[in-house]
C-alpha cells in the first residue's frame, strides 16, 4: 500500500493519472523561488523553454541571462554572480551542463565554494529521439564523486517545483537532475520533502517487507508499478523514494537493509557510479545484504519513444519485478 | 584614483622592487612555481594595489571594493607578495608559499586566503567570474560605483571559454569590467605565436565589442592613464593589453619562456637578489 502518512497522489495507479514532465516542477519552483527572493538570478545555455526557465525568464527579464550556446561560460558567470550575493540556477541539459562544463563547476563553483544550483533536464535515456548524445546517462555519477556539490533527483513535478524552492534557501552548491517526457504525478502538494531524507512510499499491508526497492527520479513510478504487481503475487517489498541523493540517507538505507535483507535500485542512469553505487558503498560499509541495479549496463542511449527505451534498457517494470525475484533468491 | 606625480612614481618603483625582491626570494624557498610571469606583473600589480583599486586591506571584505579577479592564478607569487605588503598579512608569510598547511596554496585558494576573489588554477574562468560579478552589480545598480577588474594572460586565450566571456561581455556593454592582459607573449611551451598565434589581438577583442588599448606594461603613468580611460568607457567593457617582458627585473630571465614555469635554484636566486637589491630610486 501506498504509505498513508505521506499523503500521496491516491489516484497514483489509476490510467488517467496526471502526467507531468519533471521540469515542468523546476520552471513552477524557480518562478516561486524568484517572487520570494530578489537575489535569485537565472542563466540558461539558449534552452529555457525546453529547462522551462522561460517563466523565470519572462517575469524577471533583468534577472535572467541568456548566453547562448556556451556551457562553460554559463557556470562560471553563475559563479561570478554567487560572488555578489546572487542565487544563480543555470539550466541546460544534463548532457550539456554537467557534462561537458564539470571541471569549471568543479573548480569555481565546488572548489571555491559559490552557491550555485546547476540544473539538468533532459537527463536518462527517456529524452527519447534526440539519441545518444543527447542521454546523459552518467551525471550522477560525475556530480556524486565530486566535493561541496549536493545531488538531487525528484520523481515528479510537484517534488521537482519543491525541491527547486529549498535549494534557493540552502548554502551548499547542488546539482538538480530533471527529466523531459511527462511522468505520473506520485506526490500531492501535502507530501513532505526533506534534502536528506529518504521516504518510503510503498510497503506491505501487514508484516515485513522481503525486498527493499530504492527509486530516484522518474523511474520511482515503475517501480511503484512492480510493487503493486509483486504484492498481489504474494511478494512484499518496500519502496523508497531516493530523491536526495547528496546528501544520502544513510540511515534510512541502513534500516531498509536490516528489515529486508536485500536491495534492488532502480535509477535512468550507468548501473556503474549512480544512485546504486552509492546505496552500495553504505551497506558494504555498514549492512552488507545482495544488490541488484536496475539502470543502464553500460551502453551508449539511442533514439526511440522514451516508453520503448525504458523497456529496452532494461528499466521497465518487468526488469524490476525480475530483480526482486533474483535477489530473493541470492539472500543469505 | 588620482593624477601620478613623480615621487609617487618612484614611491611605485621601488614598491614593485620590494615585490620583486619577495618573489624570488619566496619562489626559491618554494623550491616550485612560476617565475616570469611575476615578475613581468609586479608593475602592474603595483600599481593597482597601491593607487588604483579601492579596497582596505585592514577590512578586506569591505563591500564597496573594487573586485579583483587574477584569472591566471599560477601567477600567485606576485598576487601574495603585493597582498602581503599592501598589508593584508605579514611578508614573513611569504616563505610557507606552496608548503603544506599554508595559506598560500601553489595556486590560490579562497578557502585557505579569504582576500582573494577567487580560487584560480585551470586557465580561462577568470573573465567568465568577473563577467557575472560584473553582471550582478549592473542588476543592482551598483555599476556606477565600482568596477571588476580580471587579469588574465595571453596563452590562457588559447581557452573557448574566454571567448564565451568575451562575446557575452560585449553583448552586455558592461562598462564596469575592465580586463587586464599580461602580453608576455609565452606560455609553457614557447612564444605564443608559434604554440597558438594569438594574432591579430587587438582587432579579435575589438571584433567582439570592446574597448581595446594597448600600453606598456612596465610604465606607471601610461598605465595609470590607460586605466582612467578604461574607466570613463561607458559602451563598452574595455580590455587593456599590457606588453611586458617576462622575468622583468632580472636580466637573466627576461625574454626565455623556459623561466615561465620553473623557480630559480639558491644561486640563481642570490644572482636575482643581487641585481634587484642593487637597484637605486
Amino acid at each position: 500500500m501506498l504509505n498513508p502518512k505521506l499523503k500521496l497522489n491516491p489516484k497514483i495507479f489509476n490510467d488517467d493519472v496526471e502526467q507531468v514532465p519533471i521540469r515542468k516542477g523546476f520552471g513552477q519552483g524557480l518562478l516561486l523561488a524568484g517572487e520570494a527572493n530578489e537575489n535569485v538570478v537565472g542563466l540558461c545555455a539558449d534552452l529555457t523553454e525546453s529547462t522551462q526557465m522561460h517563466l523565470f525568464a519572462d517575469k524577471f527579464p533583468n534577472r535572467f541571462i541568456q548566453v547562448g550556446v556556451a556551457e562553460q561560460n554559463l557556470v562560471t558567470v553563475a559563479s561570478g554572480m554567487a560572488a555578489m550575493g546572487k542565487i544563480p540556477f543555470c539550466s541546460s541539459y544534463a548532457m550539456f551542463s554537467p557534462g561537458r562544463n564539470w571541471e569549471q563547476i568543479r573548480t569555481t563553483i565546488a572548489y571555491n565554494d559559490r552557491k550555485v544550483i546547476i540544473v539538468g533536464s533532459h537527463s536518462g535515456i527517456s529524452v527519447g529521439p534526440d539519441g545518444g548524445t543527447h542521454q546523459a546517462l552518467e551525471d550522477i555519477a560525475l556530480m556524486r564523486v565530486m566535493p561541496n556539490m549536493d545531488v538531487l533527483s525528484p520523481c515528479d513535478s510537484i517534488e521537482a517545483k519543491k525541491i527547486t524552492i529549498e535549494l534557493a534557501k540552502t548554502s551548499k552548491p547542488a546539482y538538480l537532475r530533471l527529466v523531459r517526457e511527462k511522468t505520473p504525478i506520485i506526490t500531492t502538494e501535502e507530501t513532505p520533502v526533506q534534502i536528506g531524507k529518504g521516504e518510503i512510499y510503498w510497503m506491505p499491508d501487514i508484516g515485513f517487507a522481503q525486498v527493499g526497492i530504492i527509486a530516484t527520479g522518474g523511474l520511482v513510478y515503475n517501480a511503484l508499478l512492480a510493487a503493486k504487481e509483486l504484492e498481489q503475487e504474494g511478494i512484499k517489498t518496500k519502496v523508497m523514494n531516493l530523491s536526495s541523493i547528496k546528501p544520502i540517507d544513510s540511515e534510512a538505507i541502513i534500516a531498509l537493509a536490516k528489515e529486508c535483507k536485500a536491495i534492488v535500485t532502480v535509477e535512468e542512469h550507468q548501473i556503474a557510479g549512480g544512485m546504486g553505487s552509492a546505496v552500495a558503498e553504505i551497506l558494504a560499509q555498514n549492512f552488507p545484504v545482495p544488490i541488484e541495479f536496475i539502470g543502464v549496463h553500460d551502453k551508449f542511449g539511442q533514439s526511440g519513444t522514451p516508453k520503448e527505451l525504458v523497456e529496452h534498457y532494461g528499466m521497465g517494470k518487468n526488469s524490476i519485478k525480475e530483480a526482486v525475484k533474483k535477489v530473493s533468491l541470492r539472500k543469505i | 584614483m588620482s593624477h601620478l606625480t613623480d615621487q609617487k612614481i618612484t614611491e611605485l618603483e621601488k614598491k614593485a622592487n620590494d615585490i620583486r625582491i619577495s618573489i624570488i626570494e619566496m619562489l626559491v624557498e618554494a623550491g616550485s612555481g612560476h617565475t616570469a610571469g611575476p615578475l613581468g606583473m609586479a608593475d602592474i600589480f603595483t600599481l593597482f594595489y597601491f593607487h588604483i583599486l579601492r579596497h582596505d586591506p585592514k577590512n578586506p571584505s569591505l563591500e564597496e571594493r573594487d573586485r579583483f579577479v587574477l584569472s591566471n592564478g599560477h601567477i600567485c607569487p606576485v598576487l601574495y607578495s603585493t597582498m602581503a605588503h599592501a598589508g593584508y598579512f605579514p611578508v614573513e608569510e611569504l616563505k610557507t608559499l606552496r608548503k603544506f598547511g599554508t595559506r598560500l596554496q601553489g595556486h590560490p585558494h579562497r578557502e585557505y586566503l579569504p582576500y582573494v576573489e577567487n580560487s584560480s588554477g585551470p586557465l580561462g574562468s577568470g573573465l567568465s567570474q568577473a563577467l557575472g560579478m560584473a553582471l550582478a552589480d549592473k542588476i543592482d545598480q551598483k555599476d556606477k560605483s565600482r568596477f571588476v577588474y580580471c587579469f588574465m594572460s595571453d596563452g590562457e586565450m588559447d581557452e573557448g571559454n574566454t571567448w564565451e566571456a568575451i562575446m557575452l561581455a560585449g553583448k552586455h556593454k558592461l562598462h564596469n569590467l575592465i580586463a587586464v592582459v599580461d602580453r608576455n607573449n609565452i606560455q609553457i611551451e614557447g612564444f605564443t605565436e608559434d604554440v597558438m598565434p594569438l594574432e591579430p589581438f587587438h582587432s579579435k577583442w575589438k571584433s567582439f565589442n570592446w574597448h581595446v588599448i594597448e600600453v606598456s606594461g612596465h610604465d606607471f603613468r601610461s598605465l595609470n592613464e590607460v586605466v582612467e580611460e578604461a574607466q570613463a568607457v561607458y559602451e563598452k567593457p574595455t580590455v587593456i593589453i599590457a606588453h611586458t617582458i617576462p622575468g622583468k627585473g632580472v636580466k637573466e630571465f627576461e625574454r626565455n619562456y623556459k623561466w615561465h614555469g620553473k623557480a630559480p635554484n639558491k644561486e640563481e636566486g642570490e644572482m636575482a637578489l643581487k641585481e634587484l637589491r642593487n637597484n637605486r630610486f
